[in-house]
């Protein structure tokens, strides 16, 4: 099959790759950038477990070709942490243990990530609705809305619910 | 300060939060193969060939298997819960002869690149000779035609039920079925697979569960011995019984790995896992008691058969088994008998999935107590009150073995549970409300149901730890992780026995090439067994701490103390303090005081047990019904669940939460639905519904600690399945309540469909329709 040039611009990062035209954005950024925290649960759009944020907004990187996200700014949850401190999304769900397995976790990050961006205080309402876009087999959910409530608590200024833990 | 019993955060949490987990997805090596399977399109046929030969000629397909390719390779055995004349019912790596359901792996190509690998499979030719489908569990077919599909049967009894059902006053029987669904992780499976020429050593990733003992299953299968075949645990997506059990692909990939001399990676693409990876659940139950004039129940008599799909799978008979030995649940119950029918069918293999046989066997026996309080007048919680097995009675023997193992209630205190929930309940006031919001009209209702669990299955588990020279310690078990949380568990046990401080402890774990027996992570035995063990080897190393300690002080060591990793002579604040690295180091090599204490400061210690806890407890759900859309919802959960202890009750919780929400999927949702050929409409996302945060209520989580196992140094109990277990039965009582028909709900999934069916009943008998006693069952007297 015949090949494409692709500037892919993840995390402030470029990446120029050559690649089928049918290769997903999510195996580009997994197997062509080396990204491996975006992860595949379904490969059809329903789990989330693939969102990043594409030009600012949650998308399902299974669903996208690489070829359609020349030169946008991508963001995957690598980019979430400097390395020393966490994001306060990821922050939250360690405190609030919002996550067992953790495979689901990075697309409920950057889903929340990009959520809170458009609206950075979500009814409770709202916030499951956002939520319900992504599947978690783990957790039943109850500690994901704690954190993500606490997380956006804390980004709009005020500050987070105290965690329920030691140390 | 213990640990023991703090909600101190996961130490797991770093890699999984920042995208640096190791996936099996993620774990690629240079130069790899990819593996893609054909599977078979039929329920059932006969295969007449394969066609291979243009898939064979594409650029950058190395290879193309069928059975033929593999036949020096046997079936897949068994791992636990084996009774005699299964080894025909097992499934070979490639379909031989035969295909058994849609999905079963035919073929399985090897190409350069997942993509390319993907076309050449669709373009291999099966030819299959079609035959009629057997998808009816109660009517056994043929496994071959000189082969019975009842591939075994189990049977569980005690007492004199014969008896029982002489001196009954009331004789109630119902038919009731578990719907066919699954554990589901996030994550699909994979193998990545290495061979390495020179030591001849084969190392697979993506190993989960069980690695040891899926060691020694590959080194029989491929003719290895098992020190030249490793097998390594990274992050796994959930487990919930499916994930980590040998299947025909973990076994392909590495045969290919040793025969192409190149890394071999496969993937599970999310249809694959859910036709391809165990099902489970799908029972369907004829179960009958004898009940006393006051409501004991003199004797219970079921019969069930259990739908086991294609062929029987590594677990054998541990799911009918399990179903069969602990139906009998929290009551006295004088007289017993459950048969069990394995009968294979043409659907996917079934295996084991949280709780397995105690979510189907607390369903039909909550839902036979339920049909007893409605045959009887009496409220359904007293009559439990009545049945109950008394703290006085323990431990208790139940007359029956379950894998193995004789099933003997270590320690429970069920009315207090029951009054524990009744409480968090506010029950009669509860009631008193849904009574009137349903004469206004609404359909809500209330349902409550009791469960015995088990945990800790032995027989033993092996834990190492040792103090690196920097005093850093690390615990190196044969357990595993599926995402539980036993890292930070036994972390906090090793920190408590040890006197270490916890950001000081590293948890090794599913790595064959570290320690040389472990049993995994199954059967909620991680914080029980491994627990144990850990606690064990920490105190002993702790003992060989204070040793050295003390001729380094110059002190008796029983005058010394270690915590927070720091070694000081008792009740003398201002005297000199030891690290833990300093210790180490007074162990260099060629010192004197390794020459006396030996080189390294490390513990090994085994815990055996031949009995399983048990732990148990209550759930309760409230439902609201839409008499417009069919749909049930949940709008209240509560689960009462004693662990004897609870090392770290956030994580608990997280457990009770999560299993509950899979409970819920189950009794509404989740359903593997076949067509009448055999077909598997449940393919993707869009057909095996699970519940989002959408369909989830807030789940309030009573942890007690109100009755400590005997048999074990921690007091654990396991709690990993306690959320599951009777959410099918409370949320079936709920849905009666709310249709004001007791026994309405005889099947799970209660899904739109099936709900219309029980409104319609509804509004044609009217809500004085008695709804149990589906097979006829007569009262008697005298």
């Amino acid at each position: 099959m015949s090949q494409v040039d692709v500037r892919l611009s993840v995390n402030g990062e470029l990446h120029a790759i050559r690649v089928e035209p049918r290769l997903t954005l999510a195996d580009a950024l997994r197997d062509r950038c080396g990204l491996t925290g975006t992860h595949l649960g379904c490969e059809h759009g329903v789990c989330g477990a693939c969102t990043v944020l594409v030009d600012g907004l949650p998308v399902r990187s299974c669903l996208m070709f690489a070829v359609q996200c020349n030169d946008v700014p991508i963001a995957t949850v690598e980019g979430l942490s400097d390395g020393v401190s966490l994001h306060p999304l990821q922050q939250a769900f360690w405190d609030h243990h919002g996550l067992q397995c953790g495979f689901c976790t990075p697309g409920f990050l950057m889903l929340a990530v990009g959520a809170l961006a458009e609206n950075p205080d979500p009814t409770d309402d709202e916030l499951r609705q956002i939520l319900s876009s992504n599947l978690c087999r783990c957790t039943g959910y109850q500690n994901i809305v704690t954190a993500v409530k606490a997380a956006a608590e804390q980004m709009r200024g005020g500050t987070a619910p105290g965690a329920p833990s030691i140390s | 300060m213990s640990y023991l019993g703090q909600s101190v955060r996961r130490i797991e949490d770093w890699p999984l939060l920042t995208g640096r987990a190791r996936f099996v997805a993620d774990v690629s090596f240079p130069g790899q193969l990819y593996m893609r399977v054909v599977r078979s399109p039929v329920a059932s046929g006969r295969i007449i060939g394969v066609d291979t030969a243009d898939v064979k000629k594409m650029v950058g397909v190395v290879s193309v298997w069928s059975a033929a390719d593999v036949a020096h390779i046997p079936p897949i055995d068994f791992r636990m819960t084996v009774v005699p004349g299964l080894e025909p019912y097992r499934q070979p790596i490639l379909a031989t002869g035969f295909v058994r359901y849609v999905g079963e792996p035919v073929a399985v190509v090897f190409a350069d690149d997942p993509y390319l690998a993907e076309d050449a499979a669709d373009g291999v030719f099966i030819d299959i000779d079609e035959l009629d489908p057997d998808l009816d569990p109660t009517n056994p077919g043929r496994f071959h035609p000189d082969l019975t599909a009842e591939a075994a049967i189990v049977l569980k009894e005690y007492g004199d039920l014969e008896q029982a059902f002489a001196r009954a006053s009331e004789v109630v029987e119902l038919r009731l079925s578990v719907g066919r669904h699954s554990g589901v992780p996030m994550e699909t499976r994979g193998s990545v697979a290495t061979w390495d020429v020179d030591s001849a050593t084969l190392r697979m990733y993506g190993a989960a569960k069980v690695p040891h003992y899926n060691r020694k299953a590959l080194a029989s299968m491929l003719g290895l011995d098992e020190d030249h075949i490793h097998l390594h645990e990274g992050h796994v997506g959930g487990g919930f019984g499916v994930r980590g059990e040998l299947y025909p692909e973990d076994v392909l990939v590495c045969a290919a790995t040793m025969k192409f001399e190149r890394p071999l990676k496969w993937i599970e693409d999310r249809r694959e896992h859910l036709i391809a990876t165990n099902h489970s659940r799908d029972q369907v139950h004829r179960i009958r008691a004898a009940v006393g004039a006051d409501g004991f129940v003199l004797g219970i008599d079921d019969e069930f058969w259990q739908d086991q799909g294609g062929y029987v799978r590594t677990h054998a008979v541990t799911v009918s088994d399990l179903t069969a030995a602990l139906l009998a649940g929290p009551y006295v119950v004088p007289a017993f008998r459950s048969t069990g029918h394995v009968v294979l069918t043409n659907k996917t293999p079934a295996g084991t999935y949280r709780a397995p046989g105690r979510y189907e066997g607390s369903f039909v026996r909550e839902r036979l107590f339920d049909a007893i309080a409605a045959r009887m007048e009496i409220d359904p919680v007293e009559l439990r009150r009545v049945n109950l097995i008394g703290p006085d009675q323990m431990p208790f023997e139940r007359g029956v073995d379950a894998l193995g193992t004789s099933v003997v209630y270590d320690s429970g205190r069920y009315a207090d549970a029951l009054d524990t929930a009744i409480a968090e309940l506010d029950y009669s006031r509860l009631r008193d409300e849904i009574a009137g919001r349903r004469a206004r009209g609404e359909l809500v209702g209330l349902g409550v149901a009791l469960f015995v669990e088990k945990s800790g299955l032995g027989p033993n588990d092996e834990v190492r730890v040792t103090i690196g020279r920097a005093g850093n310690v690390e615990v190196v078990t044969g357990a595993a992780s599926l995402g539980q949380g036993m890292e930070t568990v036994v972390a906090q046990v090793c920190a408590d026995y040890l006197g270490a401080d916890l950001a000081a402890i590293r948890v090794i774990h599913g790595q064959t090439d570290l320690i040389g027996q472990g049993m995994g992570a199954f059967a909620s035995r991680v914080t029980v067994m491994t627990g144990s063990a850990t606690a064990r080897a920490s105190a002993d190393l702790k003992v060989k701490v204070l040793a050295v300690a003390g001729d380094l002080l110059e002190a008796d060591p029983a005058d010394l103390d270690l915590t927070g990793g720091l070694i000081s002579v008792k009740d003398s604040p201002g005297s000199s303090r030891l690290t833990l690295a300093e210790v180490a180091e007074a162990l260099t090599s060629g010192s004197e005081m390794a020459g006396r204490h030996g080189p390294q400061l490390e513990a090994t210690s085994i815990f055996t047990t031949t009995h399983m806890t048990y732990p148990y407890g209550v759930h309760a759900a409230v439902v609201e019904i839409d008499p417009e859309t069919y749909e049930c919802r949940v709008v209240r959960y509560l689960v009462v669940y004693d662990v004897g202890r609870a090392i770290n009750p956030m994580l608990i919780d997280g457990q009770i939460v999560g299993a509950a929400a899979q409970g819920i999927g189950g009794a509404l949702l989740e359903e593997f639905v076949y067509d009448d050929h055999g077909q598997p409409l449940a393919t993707s996302f869009m057909d095996y519904l699970m519940p989002t945060v959408s369909e989830m209520p807030e789940v309030t989580a009573i942890i007690t600690e109100m009755a400590p196992s005997p048999l074990n140094p921690l007091g654990v109990k396991g709690a990993g399945e306690g959320g599951i277990n009777a959410a099918g039965a409370a949320i079936a009582a709920a849905v009666d309540d709310a249709l004001g028909i007791p026994g309405a709900v005889t099947a799970l999934p209660i899904t739109p469909d099936r709900m219309r069916e029980l409104l319609a009943g509804r509004s044609q008998a009217g809500p004085t329709l008695i709804g149990f006693g589906l097979i006829g069952s007569v009262g008697r007297s005298g």
